[in-house]
């Protein structure tokens, strides 16, 4: 099984899962100018944890995740600038459904499959996607995007502003929602019967458990929720463009997660939080050096550092606490 | 005692000249910059980034005393409309710029506009030309050029000359504009269009669109391509296919034989007639030295493209607003300049911007390339007109 | 009637040039990956890195053609070599995850090294003058290039398929991909096997990718947009086999072509959907093995 992917059975909440919701916090009233990166962040913070749900915890490997993120922000934009819905949380509704419906769809197809058939079948459906887009540029806008979205203030009440500031609170608010939902999954007998199926999919048959339709579940509630994503995506930037879709996000995405730690709960916190401020520092001044940045990451990271930013800090806790009952031994 | 005089004397005085140095303090005006640097469009994007160079190189001090300018300098990587967006509002939010400008592509302009107009933030477009793009943006203008400039007016001449056209466009907002324009200038004048083809923006395969116009056999093919490498390999499967041979000519807007790619386009390219608003082998006063300034700067075997200009011209325009306002510049009185303006100097001969539309009044030249002094060039042999506004505003006020 | 018939011809010619590359190209991914049961999924870089050569001999060296054309296959082969004892070999019995990792990770840093030493565009490749303009068969005009194309490409492959169907060297590869552990404890030295194999597989990409660089441009991002391409020829040829990806590339480029040509609206469209529809109905491919 992959060294990359760890995972822990308990179940408390411990100090530092409140850690994220205070910094967040925090952001807001720090850091008023950064707002819409921190709107980025937390959006990609959610795909990212639908693309943790599939790979880290089912353990199917998928190069084409955006095909549900940019479904979910192409709903929305269509909804938005083509079809007059502009209540923000209908089109949030409308993007999971059909990201989920997607999900569905091709789920049935793609978990039937094992392997390399499977990677390809996930990369081909992606550029599916991304042709249809191209192409049906009267519903899409094709290669000029999407633009003349309407969002309507959330509840009549609050604002999309050019600072961002209420899509910011609007991610967070929906990045905790979900992310207790994913939480109480994790440690529910699903989840960990997903783990087994990760772990050993053929001794998970031989104990009757039904694997296909416990994947299917999985795969489509990830669907969903990176559709809710892209449909964030798109709400904050008021704009939709082909860039949503293909594997460039896939596979941007997937970078993120293993730079943080995939199949823990926090590595799909960490992973974009420092991919993004690395990008939003970095890519500017050298945008060639940072390509080949995130090539020689994947590389080193799987030789090296498996388990990503939080592997390498459970390394380092798990030696100092060696050291200390070493210590006091003694 | 008279130390500690002379001591309160000499930080008076220093107290003194800092004061009078602060208000000599530079008055900062800060434009944002935007270009695309990587992908695909980075060869485009580096036109822009020449005339930008060339222009501030040779007129950055051409301000009011004490004002400076700061450029700051971003990459949208090529046709990404929300990539340009996010760099856009950051260029707002955290640098504060008082100008935007720049833009290869129009999607890209087609995602900033909102924000231009709720921040209040004047935008100059260098290239970006998508016409509709501009009718709900108060804060935006251009000096680049739109389509139907050169497509409406090559359709009224190609409609004298041939019977049957094909037309094929880069799918995007331009590339439909000059397929209109081309079309309704064409049939205007009796021609028949037998069909058109839209040809994927990204990474397009020309050849068999181009086997599909062969079997057609048209008398005429009218290309739009967003300039570049695209316009290379656009020209390069036009010969490869051997289509000169089956007598179907190539025509198009100024973008399929620009001038920086041209001398790599080798003679399949002798011949071909466009129409476009800037040319590197014209002859005008103005042109020469800005051809000889650029070889100059960058390398003589170097020609200086449409965007440069573009970008020249609009570093022309934000500086001289810069200067009609003393440093001090507001927002609404830069838009009202900007209307107003007219220049004489440009390399692509005068040209104003319409107070209407806020649109740029381009003279527009019919060209055919033909080798000078052994190199391929695009000569200007006809003026259509000094100061054509754009057609499509026109019919689309008759509608 | 004619010209629908003109068409059919000319979709039917370019559609099997634009295969045969594909082929070449593919091919040895299906061995490795049936052989070692790698998933390389940079299969692409070295098709590109085989493209910049060839256009680099060319242009910047004036070398004549068929030396560059044996410098593709030679130079990538080398440099596969190289990467395949230093890194590759480090991940063989991994899990895919890491092997797709590491993989996409050496795509990403070939991307970044090819842009900034050749720029972001397509590059131009400038063939010999007995290979440009057109031929002439039955009343029709060729593209010169295109029928060299064929014929050199099914050169290639008989040679290949008589390589491993009638040597020593192949019938260890059949072994292998067949039952490996079968195939160590005969005596036959798999590592060796391995290197030697995806020597051969990757030169033959090179050189695809050299041959191809007119149909399928070379340009920095390459190997992520042939990729889906390549895989569909495999999986849908079926992993290890040699006819299977054939009749798969053949069908792909014909296909493809003829989308181009009649319904360039839809542009590849078409593809994905026969993809998927030929696995629910041959999961294993074509002409693979059942696992």
């Amino acid at each position: 099984m992959s060294q990359l992917v760890g995972y822990t059975v308990d179940s408390r909440v411990r100090w530092t899962e409140y850690l994220p919701w205070v910094l967040a916090v925090l952001v807001y009233f720090l850091l008023p100018d950064y707002l819409s990166l921190g709107s980025r962040v937390l959006t990609y913070i959610l795909f990212a944890l639908s693309l943790d749900l599939i790979i880290g915890y089912a353990g199917i490997i998928t190069l084409g995740h955006a095909s549900f993120f940019g479904l979910g922000a192409y709903i929305t934009g269509i909804l938005a600038a083509k079809l007059g819905v502009t209540d923000p949380l209908i089109q949030l509704l409308a993007s999971g459904l059909g990201a989920g419906l997607l999900g569905l769809v091709t789920g049935a197809v793609i978990l039937k499959m094992k392997g390399l058939t499977q990677l390809m079948l996930t990369l081909a459906i992606s550029a599916l996607c991304l042709e249809v887009a191209n192409k049906a540029t009267f519903i899409t806008g094709g290669a000029d995007g999407l633009s003349g979205m309407e969002i309507a203030p959330i509840l009549g009440l609050f604002k999309f502003d050019l600072f961002g500031k209420t899509a910011y609170l609007y991610c967070l608010f929906l990045l905790f929602l979900t992310w207790v939902v994913i939480r109480r999954l994790i440690y529910s007998p699903f989840g960990v019967s997903l783990m087994g199926i990760r772990e050993n999919a053929a001794r998970m048959h031989a104990i009757g458990a039904p694997v296909y339709q416990k994947l299917m579940v999985v795969y489509t509630l990830s669907a969903l929720i990176a559709g809710l994503s892209g449909a964030l995506l798109a709400q904050t930037n008021q704009f939709v463009g082909l860039n949503v879709l293909g594997f460039e996000p896939s596979g941007e995405l997937l970078v993120m997660l293993i730079l943080g730690g995939v199949g823990r709960l926090y590595g799909a916190f960490v992973g974009p939080v420092v991919f993004l401020l690395a990008q939003d520092y970095l890519a500017k001044q050298f945008p060639e050096y940072w390509y080949f940045g995130i090539g020689l990451l994947l590389v080193l990271v799987v030789l090296f550092a498996r388990g990503g930013v939080l592997g390498i800090l459970d390394k380092f806790t798990a030696s100092s606490k060696a050291r200390q009952s070493g210590a006091q031994s003694s | 005692m008279k130390f500690t005089f002379n001591a309160v004397v000499l930080a008076g005085f220093s107290l003194l000249a800092m004061a009078c140095g602060s208000s000599a303090m530079a008055e900062t005006v800060k434009i944002g910059f935007i270009s695309s640097y990587s992908g695909a469009a980075a060869a485009q994007g580096d036109q822009l980034d020449k005339g930008v160079k060339l222009y501030m190189k040779l007129n950055g001090d051409k301000l009011p005393p004490g004002v400076k300018v700061e450029l700051i300098t971003r990459d949208d990587t090529g046709p990404n409309p929300d990539v340009a967006k996010r760099v856009a509002q950051e260029l707002i939010v955290r640098d504060k710029v008082q100008f935007l400008t720049g833009l290869v592509w129009t999607p890209n302009m087609a995602a900033i506009a909102p924000l231009t107009t709720e921040a209040k933030v004047p935008f100059v477009s260098m290239n970006a030309a998508g016409a509709r793009v501009m009718v709900n943006a108060p804060y935006m203008t251009r000096v680049s050029f739109t389509l139907w400039q050169s497509a409406y007016p090559l359709g009224q001449w190609a409609a004298k000359k041939y019977k049957k056209a094909y037309t094929a466009v880069s799918d995007f907002a331009p590339g439909h504009e000059a397929e209109e324009g081309f079309i309704k200038g064409f049939k205007e004048g009796g021609g028949e269009v037998l069909g058109s083809v839209r040809v994927p923006l990204a990474n397009p395969d020309f050849v068999p669109f181009m086997q599909r116009i062969k079997d057609a056999k048209p008398d005429v093919l009218f290309g739009f391509n967003p300039a570049g490498k695209a316009a290379t390999a656009m020209m390069k499967s036009y010969a490869d296919l051997d289509l000169p041979k089956a007598g179907i000519k190539f025509i198009g807007t100024g973008d399929i034989v620009t001038d920086e790619e041209l001398q790599g386009m080798g003679d399949v390219a002798l011949g071909i007639t466009t129409v476009h608003h800037y040319s590197a082998a014209s002859d005008r006063p103005s042109n020469k030295a800005f051809v000889a300034a650029y070889k100059k700067e960058f390398g003589a075997d170097l020609n200086p493209g449409f965007m440069v200009v573009a970008a020249w011209d609009a570093m022309d325009a934000i500086y001289a607003a810069i200067r009609e306002q003393g440093g001090k510049v507001d927002p609404d009185k830069s838009m009202e300049f900007f209307k107003k303006w007219k220049s004489s100097t440009s390399p692509r001969g005068s040209f104003s911007i319409d107070p209407e539309t806020r649109d740029v009044v381009n003279p527009e030249y019919l060209r055919e390339v033909k080798k000078v002094a052994g190199k391929l060039a695009n000569v200007e042999i006809e003026t259509i007109g000094t100061a054509i506004k754009d057609p499509m505003k026109e019919a689309d006020k008759k509608k | 009637m004619e010209i629908f018939l003109s068409s059919l011809v000319s979709v039917a010619f370019h559609g099997l040039a634009y295969g045969m590359i594909l082929y070449v190209i593919s091919v040895g991914l299906s061995v490795t990956m049936g052989l070692m049961g790698f998933t390389n999924l940079a299969h692409g870089v070295f098709a590109m890195t085989g493209g910049y050569v060839l256009v680099v001999s060319l242009s910047k060296f004036d070398i004549p053609f068929p030396l560059a054309l044996a410098l593709c296959f030679g130079l990538v082969a080398l440099v596969s070599v190289v990467l395949e004892r230093t890194l590759y070999a480090r991940l063989y019995g991994e899990a895919e995850l890491e092997q797709v990792l590491f993989t996409i990770g050496l795509i990403y840093m070939s991307v970044a090294v090819a842009r900034l030493i050749f720029g972001t565009l397509q590059q131009p490749v400038i063939l010999p003058e007995y290979l440009k303009g057109q031929f002439s068969l039955m009343g029709r005009d060729f593209p010169a290039y295109r029928v060299f194309l064929i014929l050199f490409t099914s050169a290639i492959i008989a040679a290949l398929w008589f390589g491993v169907e009638r040597t020593i060297w192949g019938a260890k590869v059949r072994a292998s991909v067949d039952n490996r552990a079968m195939a160590q404890s005969i005596g036959i030295n798999t590592k060796s096997l391995f290197t030697t194999t995806f020597a051969v597989g990757s030169g033959l990409a090179g050189l695809g990718g050299g041959l191809g660089a007119e149909i399928v441009a070379i340009q920095p991002t390459y190997p992520f947009e042939q990729l889906v391409f390549f895989l569909i020829v495999v999986s849908v040829g079926g992993l290890g086999s040699l006819r299977g990806p054939f009749v798969a590339a053949l069908l792909i480029g014909v296909t493809d072509t003829a989308c181009k040509y009649w319904l360039p609206e839809f542009g590849a469209f078409f593809i994905y959907i026969a993809t998927i529809g030929l696995l629910l109905w041959r999961p294993q491919g074509l002409l693979g093995k059942r696992s």
